[in-house]
């Protein structure tokens, strides 16, 4: 079954009066349960890619069908109930909110569905066990590292159980160590929970861990 | 080494909403600062300005006021006919002995009365007050019942247009001027011959009696004597210091309320100001961290900031001078307890009182901006180059 | 975790910030319920004067009085149950100059004309039997009897320190010369727009001692048989005396109570105004405050878009968060107002009053400024461009 289908999608920004393509024309396929390593050089379109991907930008033209819904005619209301049940996004700086701990950023995706806070805690746990954090739940983000804050991102990424998984570079920002440990987990994740995973890395070393990796160049695929 | 003022002064005009809100808030704060000085300023103005420090006022000994005081026909006589007396050019003395009572008369264009001061005079008052102008229609002509009416009485009650008739007790008095003294509280009266409203409103002798000096200089000597004088039972006051005391209570009611009302909002402005000084310093923080690797001392950094915060303060000073000044002249009215009458006074946004509001947002902006520059210069240098 | 317990979590997050704009909210408010407390103060004191009583004042002005021999032609009037003479003294402590309080001069009938608004609640014993007024309080048989004594209002006694039979000394400025009086009782509002700071005396002290039989008095209450009727009854009145020298003006007491708060010319008006530039200035800090913490926090709001969090519900958590900070210093403000100044005295006027009605529209206030304050930034964050608001790095 195909998790991602991207069909013939333009994406221009503007700048001035000045029309800047950054996608142009690009289609794509994605199975369920693939893992797809993005790769190319800065402003070749990569993160725009994920962006459209995840449902939090929409393209100029084309279609992109994601876990079996066109995102076309979703509105805005009905496109952020659907990322919040379908697409964990994982970034490179992590993005997670400094004031919360560990447990509580995890609980974000939670507290957009009907849970009792009890479930909401378990899960929020559970998913910190997964990414092997089990014994930092009351922690805040600055007392983490840079992989530990990474692994909590992912914990927030998949405790509402999403099909899609999107990372951003999700090593540009650790060392080699704990870059490896993040990849050694999406792959886990991949290999045990089934989740297909799109990953944007101009690393090949990172891009080695993917089932496939797709060059792009100048918004469109170069083989 | 200081930091360049351009500095600051950019990057206040660089959050242009926030600089004006903050500035607003401060600026509301000096506003209503003067707003409350200016009412004292005028009020005490136009009390001070209606006595002379060359008259002397003789009120019954232990008055407060010229309506509880008394003085009565063979004093006030044996008072006129004092060596301390100034002669006028017609060999006259100008003394003026006076009936003062108190009116409620309903006002022009509006539901409601409210009490105005009636004063009889001798014809001489004028020559004694020497403020005192006829600007339309004429004096009275002594002796009848023709009245003059102060120019904010004209405005301000009904029947008191010239050739109109005015009742007091059970006669009709004819208004025939309309007279000036210079905004004082005069201007809030109304004027007959003492010879005829004595009688008319059934007093009998008079409420106090005013006279020019010969001599000003021997006020203290003068006032010695009349008060040791049994026949008498008077006290003296220079006529100035008469009106000054008795703005006091009013001057200092305003001062008070607005020192209460200005310092709550002004705790209020500060707090602003403080906010939008830690935002400010916030953002900086790698800016800052950078003047002090290029050398700054922590001490120029906190001078800086506080600099902002003042120049931001002072645009709200100047702010709120622009929404003060349409005051000025804004003519209002309220009862002077002590005459229990009422007493119309213009509103007077003088230099000092600009002075003293823009002096105001100054200091609020030092207070506001003290603890958020401390922050500024005392943060680790490491930490805010990396911050993002 | 919940919505609500993210936006307290948000709160925490500046503490300085958010203690700051609580704190102005608060002292706005402050102010804000106390100015309306001086207003309803003022139309309060026009309350105490009642629709069913009239005060008969000479027509030149309340400052002129009328002669004494009024009385028997008023009490001759059919629907005037009692007639009491009243006059204005005027004095002051010695010691405390600048303490105002009102006296009043009463005859006989004065006191029982209040038997609904005040309550004896303190009296010295009577030294033997007094002929007591009709109507009057039994406990006052001890002030009917002796001419130098006086009542004296709960409060007043309180901030003076006066004691239930001490001889105290009030000079006058109307009526000079030092007047010793003796307290003889005390007495209690029943009702809370009367006050209770004032002095009262015998009527034939003041005329004996500082009036030297001038036969004049300074007003007249009349309490009425028919209420209906006092329209009718104040024209009978004025008809009656209006070609005699001292014509009178004979109105409801409640409307000579309002003459005294017109006396005050645009006092109100000023307060008024004073009251929509606080909040005005108030709401400025709030909203600049709201805004510069979403500044902070943009990156943030992308975030929680990309999780799935809706625009309106990003919208709703700013303004509760605005909402929170106003009301928290709306509400302890106001409630600072009632409980610190509530009872304040203002001279001429009763004890300031600050009604719940205040605190209320106060508290809807502080909410309308967090709401105002909240809107802009809200908006800002829901319709913020979450590819934008990602990228952006402050």
């Amino acid at each position: 079954m195909v998790m991602v289908d991207v069909r013939n999608v333009r994406k221009v920004y503007r700048r001035d009066t000045q029309e800047v393509p950054v996608l142009d024309g690009l289609s794509i396929a994605i199975d369920e349960g693939d893992f797809v390593g993005l790769m190319g050089p800065s402003g070749s379109g990569k993160t725009t890619l994920l962006n459209l991907i995840g449902g939090i930008d929409r393209p100029t033209s084309g279609e992109l069908t994601v876990a079996g819904q066109a995102l076309g005619p979703l509105g805005g209301r009905a496109l952020a109930k659907w990322r919040s049940r379908t697409i964990g996004y994982i970034f490179q700086l992590y993005n997670l909110i400094p004031v919360l701990t560990a447990e509580q950023n995890v609980e974000l995706p939670l507290m957009l569905v009907r849970m009792s806070g009890k479930e909401r805690r378990d899960r929020a746990r559970h998913a910190l066990g997964i990414v092997g954090l089990a014994d930092r739940v009351k922690h805040f983000p600055r007392q983490l590292s840079g992989g530990q804050e990474q692994r909590v991102a992912i914990a927030r990424a998949i405790v509402s159980d999403p099909r899609v998984l999107l990372a951003d570079e999700p090593t540009g920002d650790l060392d080699r160590k704990s870059g490896d440990e993040i990849l050694e987990l999406l792959a886990r994740l991949n290999r045990e929970h089934q989740k297909t995973i799109v990953m944007v890395t101009h690393d090949s070393h990172a891009a080695e861990r993917a089932h496939r990796v797709v060059h792009l160049d100048k918004g469109v695929l170069s083989a | 080494m200081a930091i360049p003022l351009t500095y600051n002064v950019r990057n206040v005009l660089q959050r242009p909403v926030s600089t004006l809100t903050t500035a607003i808030g401060i600026g509301l704060t000096v506003a209503i600062l003067i707003g409350a000085l200016a009412l004292a300023a005028g009020f005490r103005a136009s009390l001070v300005s209606t006595g002379s420090p060359n008259n002397a006022m003789v009120l019954r000994k232990g008055a407060d006021s010229e309506i509880s005081s008394g003085i009565s026909r063979a004093a006030a006589e044996i008072l006129r006919s004092h060596p301390s007396v100034a002669l006028g050019a017609d060999g006259r003395p100008l003394a003026s002995a006076e009936v003062v009572l108190v009116a409620n008369k309903p006002r022009l264009g509006q539901t409601g009365s409210s009490n105005l001061t009636v004063r009889g005079v001798d014809p001489t008052a004028i020559p004694v007050r020497g403020k005192v102008s006829i600007i339309e229609g004429a004096m009275f002509t002594p002796g009848t019942d023709e009245v003059i009416v102060g120019r904010r009485v004209a405005a301000r009650f009904a029947n008191c247009a010239i050739g109109d008739r005015i009742r007091l007790q059970q006669r009709d008095f004819k208004v025939v001027g309309h007279f000036a003294s210079g905004g004082s509280a005069f201007e809030s009266e109304i004027w007959g011959d003492a010879a005829v409203l004595g009688p008319a409103l059934d007093r009998e002798g008079f409420q106090t009696v005013v006279y020019r000096m010969k001599d000003p200089s021997r006020f203290e000597a003068i006032k010695r004597e009349l008060e040791a004088d049994p026949r008498l039972q008077v006290q003296v006051q220079r006529e100035q210091a008469f009106y000054a005391e008795q703005s006091r209570a009013f001057t200092g009611l305003i001062t008070g309320i607005g020192a209460f009302i200005t310092g709550i909002m002004a705790v209020g402005a500060v707090f602003g100001a403080m906010n939008t000084m830690f935002a400010t310093v916030g953002t900086r923080r790698r800016e800052i961290a950078t003047l002090l690797v290029l050398g700054y001392s922590p001490w120029s950094i906190m001078t800086s900031f506080v600099i902002e915060s003042v120049f931001l303060a002072m645009i709200g000073g100047a702010i709120g001078c622009l929404l003060a000044l349409p005051i000025n002249g804004i003519t209002t009215s309220t009862t002077n307890f002590q005459s229990f009458s009422e007493m119309a006074f213009a509103f007077s946004v003088t230099p000092a009182v600009l002075l003293a509001g823009f002096l105001f947002s100054v200091v609020l902006g030092l207070v506001g901006g003290f603890l958020p520059a401390l922050r500024a210069a005392r943060q680790p240098i490491s930490a805010s180059l990396r911050a993002a | 975790m919940n919505l609500l317990a993210l936006v307290f979590v948000n709160l925490g997050r500046n503490k300085i910030r958010t203690a700051l704009t609580l704190m102005s909210v608060m002292v706005a408010l402050f102010l804000f319920c106390a100015l309306r407390g001086v207003l309803d103060t003022l139309q309060e004191s026009i309350k105490a004067g009642a629709e069913t009583r009239l005060v008969v004042r000479n027509a030149v002005s309340l400052v002129q009085p009328l002669p004494q021999s009024y009385k028997p032609r008023l009490e001759a009037i059919p629907g005037v149950a009692r007639v009491a003479k009243s006059n204005w003294f005027g004095g002051q402590d010695p010691n405390d100059a600048k303490g105002f309080f009102a006296q009043f001069a009463g005859d006989d009938d004065y006191i029982p004309i209040y038997n609904d608004d005040v309550e004896i609640v303190e009296a010295s014993a009577a030294p033997g039997p007094v002929a007591l007024p009709r109507g009057a309080d039994p406990r006052l048989a001890a002030y009917y009897a002796e001419q130098t004594a006086c009542i004296v209002g709960r409060e007043l006694m309180t901030r003076k320190g006066w004691k239930l039979g001490q001889t105290i000394t009030i000079s006058g400025t109307i009526y000079p010369g030092d007047w010793p009086m003796t307290i003889r009782a005390v007495y209690r509002a029943k009702q809370k727009n009367f006050g209770e700071q004032t002095l009262l005396f015998h009527y034939t002290y003041l005329e004996q001692k500082g009036m030297g039989g001038s036969g004049l008095v300074g007003i007249y209450i009349l309490q009425l048989a028919d209420p209906q009727r006092a329209g009718d009854i104040a024209k009978t009145v004025d008809a009656m005396f209006l070609n005699s020298s001292f014509a009178t003006l004979t109105e409801s007491s409640q409307a000579f109570q309002a003459g005294f708060v017109s006396m005050y010319g645009n006092v109100p008006f000023l307060i008024g105004l004073l009251g929509i530039a606080v909040v005005f200035a108030i709401l400025l800090v709030a909203a600049n405050t709201m805004v510069m913490a979403m500044r902070e926090r943009v990156s943030e709001f992308g975030v929680l878009k990309t999780l799935g969090f809706e625009d309106g519900t990003i919208f709703t958590m700013v303004l509760v968060e605005a909402a929170i900070i106003t009301l928290g210093g709306g509400i302890v403000g106001a409630l600072a107002a009632k409980y610190m100044l509530a009872g304040v005295n203002l001279g001429f006027l009763p004890p300031l009053t600050i009604y719940w009605s205040t605190i209320a529209t106060g508290i809807v206030i502080a909410l309308v400024i967090g709401a105002v304050s909240g809107l802009v930034p809200a908006w800002q964050a829901s319709r913020l461009v979450i590819v934008d608001a990602l990228r952006r790095v402050d």
